[in-house]
């Protein structure tokens, strides 16, 4: 029985080298710069995350990645092959599928509401492999295992389960095509804190049962913390900082990184007026 | 303190010092949804003195944000409410016309989204002033006068240029700024605040809560501050309640409730953040998900399914409230765990929410 | 921030306990709607074949007789049982609108989702056709159809279906769109998914309630349109029976004294189509409370 749970790296390009690689990315809306000269690369079974609040360009950046919005310039190189522009044609989507997934932050409308979780999974598997049914239940089961989820929510409608119980089925669904990496974009935001633990802790379990890397897009330092090995710090469309993500978070070397380290809640913490140093005052984005 | 004030048609709630300047006593309220009377909250009871910051803290279900709802006059039609809520001695929840329009001046609430809470095809000015023209006889140039002060005290500068604005026109933290300045126009008794700052970015929200902290203390209001972070509430707050499954489970002192606590929920939830400053191999996460009002039992201790040091006693009966060393506690346990709720190792985290 | 159960009971609906329970929700006056549509569905299907007498053959010297014996409603102005022609006249009565509704939802279903799913130039050439398409009304498409290919009931079915087709267009239009931006669209793209597939497979029944809100009501104006084109001779053509025809025909007994001839498929035209406006506005909201 072939060991069904570690993907394999077959047909994704080359095994070892990094699984997604970012350089110059550049996007503009308009006049409007949101993303300028960003670069990064993610290695086999590391995990980034992209730091940054609105309007840092952080959710426009995993967008380019999956092939959702067109950069304005730069590349993007995901197993050794290139995916610069949204691809063509559905194949070549299903291709890219097959290497990097996202999840996305609100449970309630990541998902179909008039389908079951089985249902949502099983159409990925028969996206992705031409299996018989009778081992796509089978897959259906492990997955549905792997992200902890029981017999009767795996068969229930979204409307039917909760918030945490909806993004365990949103991150089976993106396992189901066996992606290299996983785009994680703010996917623990809206959780309550003790299933916002439950679920980091089971990120963590797959990473470590798959191998599966994950870019993790975040302005929760605590959990960026948790869940990467590397950060980098985006305002306003530009990288700020980079680092192994201890270090970013201990010592934080520029203004706006130190600004956000101290931003956030802690025991004895209390807050400062006057930390936004050149506040926008300006109208636009919330 | 005292504060007497004279006024055409408007109740004015009358505080001798000492005494709560808001009081719930026993609320329990039951929904009607899909036909079957649900509850949303069991037996809440918390005060609030004159000028003090009270911290009400849960995740969802807990009750937190219906407690201020209810407070506020805010429930849906067909609430089915019981207990009792005095505000400057006054029943609320038997007021009605001029006094409620009153009370509505003394006790000011401030939402989660401002957008939601906005017409968005009036003017910044317009809704700003609207309560002091019309509910306080204010003349429209002295209103917009004292509504740019406002703004400026909240950290909006060209406060006339702000006024003329709509809506869109501002960002998430700017108009909360300016929701926070309306609320306080009326020079209210008591603020409301249901997770103002959770729509909002970490710097703007620290930012946001800091301007929350100085007028609060400077005007001398009291305030409940909803949030589901309990380090959040805690920076502000003097005293923070934590609830759960409708019910209030632990009342302390802001600054013991993270070291010193006398639940074993509020211990758990404290666990189950993330450290910002080191990396844990797995979070102490709770097992299952947090109940809402109406799927707990009676009968027993609603957090018992998920709680650690759960024992026979916590099964037979729903605990009371007990007083414990300046706080309250809900556990049938709290005497023999006081100082062991937070020694224990990190759990695995299991699933089954 | 939420990840309790939500507060409304769920239970996922099975097969055809689904249209019960869907029934059931609409209250007492969806129900009552419902059981006139059935009605009159029934009708239409065997509604020549129970026919008591002849709905055709006439009988001049019992024209505008009043109602004796077997005959509930009388005769009409050509000495034919009412009743008779009432129920024959059925058929023909829910069919034309049938194929009217049929033809704008598809029409207009295709256009809306593709114009959302494509966005900028592809939706702005067919909203702009759309809004061309707008400015005709029904009834005059009709009486230019009839010029064109003579009258008759395709004909004017056909141009009632080219004139409604643009308001489906325009409402489904929206809903596509907004479905089209959820994230979970998103997420069936970016697994690979065909557009096909995602636009039949999850875009069309996502706005389905609205579909077949859209339905129900156009319905009832293409019963009533289809009428008026038929009252004016433009439509089904005599001595077919038909409602439309037959307020045309019986018309001139009113001011005589004898209305029932004239009144009784009006009465049936009205129930008919208030019973789909009711019906139609009550699924569509129970279908908006669910999501």
């Amino acid at each position: 029985m072939p060991d069904l749970v570690t993907p394999q790296p077959g047909l994704g390009g080359n095994g070892d080298g990094p699984v997604l690689e970012v350089s110059g990315l550049r996007k503009e809306f308009g006049d409007l710069v949101a993303v300028d000269s960003v670069s990064f690369t993610v290695l086999q079974a590391r995990s980034l995350a992209i730091v940054g609040e609105s309007g840092s360009g952080k959710t426009t950046i995993a967008r380019m990645i999956v092939g959702l919005e067109r950069p304005t310039a730069g590349r993007i190189t995901s197993c050794g092959r290139d995916r610069s522009s949204p691809a063509r044609s559905a194949r070549e989507r299903r291709r890219r599928g097959s290497e990097v997934q996202i999840v996305f932050q609100d449970p309630y409308t990541s998902l179909d509401p008039r389908q079951t979780a089985e249902a949502t999974i099983d159409e990925v598997l028969r996206l992705h492999h031409g299996w018989p049914k009778e081992r796509r239940r089978a897959r259906i089961d492990e997955l549905a295992g792997l992200v902890g989820l029981d017999e009767r929510q795996v068969r229930a409608l979204p409307r039917a389960l909760s918030g945490g119980q909806r993004q365990r089925v949103a991150i089976a669904r993106a396992l189901a095509a066996e992606p290299r990496l996983l785009i994680l974009d703010e996917s623990v935001a809206a959780l309550d804190v003790s299933i916002q633990a439950q679920v980091l802790n089971l990120l963590a379990d797959i990473r470590d049962s798959t191998a599966v890397s994950y870019v993790l897009i975040s302005h929760d330092l605590a959990v960026v913390r948790q869940l990467t090995d590397d950060a980098i710090v985006l305002h306003r469309g530009v990288v700020v900082e980079r680092g192994p993500t201890p270090r970013v978070l201990d010592s934080p070397e520029h203004e706006y990184t130190k600004r956000l380290r101290a931003s956030v809640p802690r025991p004895g913490w209390k807050p400062r007026r006057g930390a936004l140093l050149g506040a926008r005052e300006d109208s636009g984005t919330p | 303190m005292s504060a007497v004030q004279a006024g055409a048609g408007r109740a004015e709630a009358t505080v001798r010092s000492g005494e709560p300047l808001l009081e719930v006593e026993g609320l329990t309220v039951r929904l009607q949804v899909e036909g079957a009377q649900r509850s949303v909250l069991r037996d809440v009871s918390i005060s609030v003195s004159p000028g003090e910051a009270v911290g009400l803290v849960g995740e969802s279900g807990s009750g937190k944000s219906m407690t201020a709802r209810a407070i506020d006059r805010l429930l849906p039609h067909g609430a089915e409410v019981s207990g009792e809520i005095r505000f400057g001695g006054a029943d609320v929840m038997a007021l009605s016309g001029a006094a409620l329009r009153g009370f509505r001046n003394q006790v000011a609430m401030i939402f989660q989204d401002p957008r939601a809470h906005v017409n968005p095809v009036r003017r910044i000015g317009d809704f700003m002033t609207e309560a002091l023209r019309t509910n306080l006889d204010v003349p429209a140039a002295e209103a917009n006068r004292r509504a740019a002060d406002m703004l400026g005290q909240v950290g909006i500068m060209d406060g006339e240029r702000r006024l003329r604005q709509y809506p869109h026109e501002l960002s998430g933290g700017m108009l909360q700024r300016v929701m926070i300045a309306a609320a306080l126009l009326t020079e209210p008794k008591l603020l409301l605040a249901d997770e103002p700052t959770t729509a909002l970015d970490v710097t703007t929200q620290a930012e946001v809560m800091a301007i929350l902290d100085d007028l609060r203390r400077e005007f001398g209001l009291a305030m409940l501050f909803i949030t589901h972070d309990l380090e959040l509430a805690a920076a502000i707050c003097d005293r923070t309640a934590v609830m759960y499954a409708g019910q209030i489970v632990e009342v302390r002192e802001s600054a013991l409730l993270h070291d010193d606590p006398l639940h074993p929920y509020t211990a758990a939830l404290s666990a189950a953040r993330p450290d910002i400053a080191q990396t844990a191999a797995r979070l102490a996460a709770i097992p299952g998900r947090p109940l809402s009002a109406f799927e707990a039992p009676d009968s027993e201790c609603a957090f018992a399914p998920r709680c650690p040091h759960a024992k026979d006693i916590c099964r037979a009966e729903n605990p009371e409230l007990i007083s414990l060393d300046g706080g309250l506690s809900r556990c049938a346990r709290a005497i023999e765990l006081r100082g062991h709720l937070l020694a224990g190792p990190a759990e695995d985290g299991q699933t089954d929410a | 921030m939420s990840t309790a159960v939500p507060l409304v009971t769920v239970q996922a609906p099975r097969g055809g306990g689904r249209a019960v329970g869907l029934l059931r929700g609409t209250g007492l006056a969806g129900i009552a709607s419902a059981v006139v549509i059935g009605v009159a569905t029934i009708v239409a299907v065997i509604g020549p074949l129970v026919a008591p007498y002849s709905a055709t053959l006439p009988n001049l010297a019992l024209a505008f007789v009043g109602p004796t014996g077997g005959h509930v409603l009388g005769f009409d102005f050509q000495g034919r049982d009412v009743l008779s022609r009432l129920l024959a006249g059925a058929t023909s009565s829910m069919l034309g609108p049938l194929a009217v509704v049929l033809g704008a939802l598809l029409a207009g279903t295709v256009l809306a989702v593709i114009a959302a799913w494509r966005r900028g130039v592809a939706d702005a050439v067919i909203s702009s056709g759309l809004d061309i398409l707008f400015a005709f009304p029904g009834i005059l498409l009709a009486v230019l159809a009839a010029a064109v290919f003579g009258a008759g009931l395709p004909a004017a079915a056909i141009s009632l279906a080219i004139a409604y087709m643009p308001y489906v267009a325009r409402v489904l239009r929206g809903a596509a769109l907004k479905e089209r931006s959820q994230p979970y669209v998103a997420a069936l793209e970016v697994q690979g998914a065909s557009s096909t597939t995602i636009c039949l497979r999850h875009i069309v029944p996502n706005i389905m309630p609205l579909i077949v809100a859209q339905a129900t009501i156009l319905f009832g104006y293409a019963m009533v349109d289809l009428a008026a084109i038929s009252f004016l001779g433009l439509g089904v053509q005599p001595p077919a029976a038909n409602w439309g025809v037959m307020i045309s025909e019986n018309q001139v007994g009113i001011p005589q004294g004898y209305p029932l001839p004239a009144l009784a498929p009006g009465g049936c035209i009205v129930a008919v189509v208030i019973a789909f406006n009711v019906l139609g506005e009550r699924l569509f909201e129970q279908a908006q409370a669910r999501r």
